[in-house]
């Protein structure tokens, strides 16, 4: 007898856990509320990427062409493929002091898994994220980008 | 309602006036087949842009909309691109089987859509078994699916037919009895006289709670007869990649997509025309002014719109549950629909042999 109540249980129950699936698609078919499709070129004006979306390495420059990379080389060695090559150069301050400052920071897009090591390894917070994706270019070379403005200086009070 | 028959004879009468009866038959038969060989590719069409829309809504997108309005021509440009893929050969395989396979298959369900009443007198064969004739015809596309796993010489493509073929083999058993028990209702096998007799209500209102039951287990029991989700193990894209069409490209890819979608438009045909009256249109007993109005709307409408209805009941099945594994197909089936079925089977009878239907 208690076979037979709990055979008929299973049936009741799958058959009310389908309906309860059928009901949540059901329900999205006649009334969608927010479709999440983009209509991407069509919409390409007025495209909002999310913040956390990885487009390509930046380093923000305030208005006064000023970014914060000391040219300290994390970057450089922490990123994985070697896509990030800096080149610096020895200049000396108002003090007289003789400092390390970076002449290029070279990054390539073309190699780049964007697994944002550099962005979080950085200890001045010079590199983030843009949320630019449209990266095709007509020659390869374009993809080895500068990051630094040129005539861009250290921001003050970065480096102690 | 429209007698589609006037066309019909007037077609038949001026065939026989021009050639002799052998030519005139020849031509009738030619005309048929080319018929229906037009709407098949149409509905096959539609089918895919459908199920891809409905998709498209149960998952809150958009779903084609690039190519023509609401990308209506999506389905033309995909066909058009398939003609012209390249048919790659295969070493090692069967080749007579492997070329063979897709035709069976279709050939199947051409010959299942040929026993379906579409309209008042817009049937092409009307067989006196009409029901026993659609179930046996519609179960031999398994052997092409069959042929098609052996001969690609392809584990996922065998795997994939043998999974086909246990589905089938216990599915089509509860199809079957879900059909008699509508028969043993309705007293006649003949596919006409079954839509006749529902000319006072659909079998679904007559037969009511074990009707109702027969209908549910023929959704279930179809949807896995034509190897659609949840029931898709012979495809299973995760696991065997395509299953038994792994090996096929261009054209006869097509023949597989393009039938697989005609049996689901086959089987929700036949539980339309079984449960739902086929192309009658909604009549209640007694209410005469109400049935005359429902007989303004053309039968051919009433039974297309009943169709897509059954259609769009397997599209939702499709996307809503996920897909069974092997022993849970075969447990839901022999221990759960084949009982629920024999034993609906003898309340069905217990209550025509009553009266307790309406």
């Amino acid at each position: 007898m208690r076979s037979i109540y709990n055979y008929l249980k299973d049936i009741f129950q799958g058959v009310w856990s389908l309906l309860k699936g059928l009901q949540v698609t059901g329900k999205y078919f006649f009334s969608p509320g927010k479709i999440v499709t983009q209509k991407y070129p069509n919409n390409r004006k007025d495209l909002v990427m999310f913040e956390r979306f990885k487009g390509e390495v930046v380093m923000p420059h305030n208005e006064k062409n000023e970014h914060k990379c000391t040219g300290c080389g994390i970057c450089e060695i922490n990123c994985p493929n070697g896509s990030i090559e800096i080149i610096s150069k020895m200049i000396t301050t108002d003090d007289g002091k003789k400092k390390k400052a970076i002449e290029k920071h070279i990054y390539r897009l073309s190699m780049c898994t964007f697994c944002a090591l550099c962005v979080k390894t950085c200890p001045s917070n010079a590199l983030a994220f843009s949320q630019e994706f449209e990266h095709a270019v007509f020659n390869r070379a374009l993809l080895i980008k500068v990051l630094n403005k040129p005539g861009s200086q250290l921001m003050k009070g970065v480096e102690l | 309602m429209f007698d589609f028959s006037v066309v019909t004879k007037w077609i038949d009468t001026g065939l026989h006036n021009s050639m002799s009866p052998f030519w005139a038959t020849v031509a009738e038969m030619l005309i048929i087949g080319v018929a229906i060989l037009v709407f098949y590719a149409l509905i096959g069409l539609f089918l895919v842009y459908a199920e891809r829309k409905v998709c498209a809504f149960m998952q809150n997108r958009l779903g084609p909309n690039r190519v023509g309005p609401f990308g209506m021509f999506q389905t033309v440009a995909d066909l058009t691109k398939l003609l012209f893929v390249e048919l790659v050969p295969i070493k090692n395989a069967d080749k007579f089987l492997f070329n063979l396979a897709p035709f069976i298959v279709i050939i199947a369900s051409f010959m299942a859509i040929g026993a379906i009443p579409f309209a008042l007198g817009l049937h092409a064969i009307d067989l006196n078994i009409g029901v026993l004739y659609v179930i046996a015809v519609s179960a031999m596309g398994v052997i092409g699916i069959l042929l098609a796993g052996w001969s690609s010489n392809n584990k996922y493509s065998l795997i994939g037919a043998m999974r086909s073929g246990a589905q089938i083999v216990s599915y089509e058993l509860s199809v079957g009895l879900a059909l008699i028990t509508i028969v043993i209702l309705a007293g006649t096998m003949q596919l006409s006289q079954i839509v006749e007799g529902q000319s006072d209500g659909w079998f679904i209102f007559k037969g009511h709670i074990p009707a109702f039951i027969a209908f549910v287990i023929f959704l279930i029991a179809s949807t896995a007869e034509t190897n659609r989700g949840p029931f898709d193990l012979a495809e299973a894209e995760s696991e065997l990649t395509a299953g038994y069409h792994t090996e096929y490209s261009g054209i006869k890819f097509a023949f597989f997509f393009l039938a697989e979608y005609m049996n689901m438009f086959i089987v929700a045909a036949i539980a339309a025309t079984v449960f739902l009256g086929g192309w009658m249109p909604f009549h209640i007993r007694g209410w005469d002014e109400f049935n005359q109005v429902m007989d303004y709307i053309p039968t051919f409408i009433w039974f297309i719109g009943k169709t897509f209805f059954v259609v769009w009941l397997m599209m939702w099945f499709k996307w809503t549950f996920p897909r069974l594994r092997i022993d849970q197909l075969l447990t839901l089936e022999w221990k759960y629909l084949l009982p629920i079925n024999l034993v609906n089977v003898l309340i069905m009878a217990l209550m025509v042999l009553l009266g307790w239907h309406f």
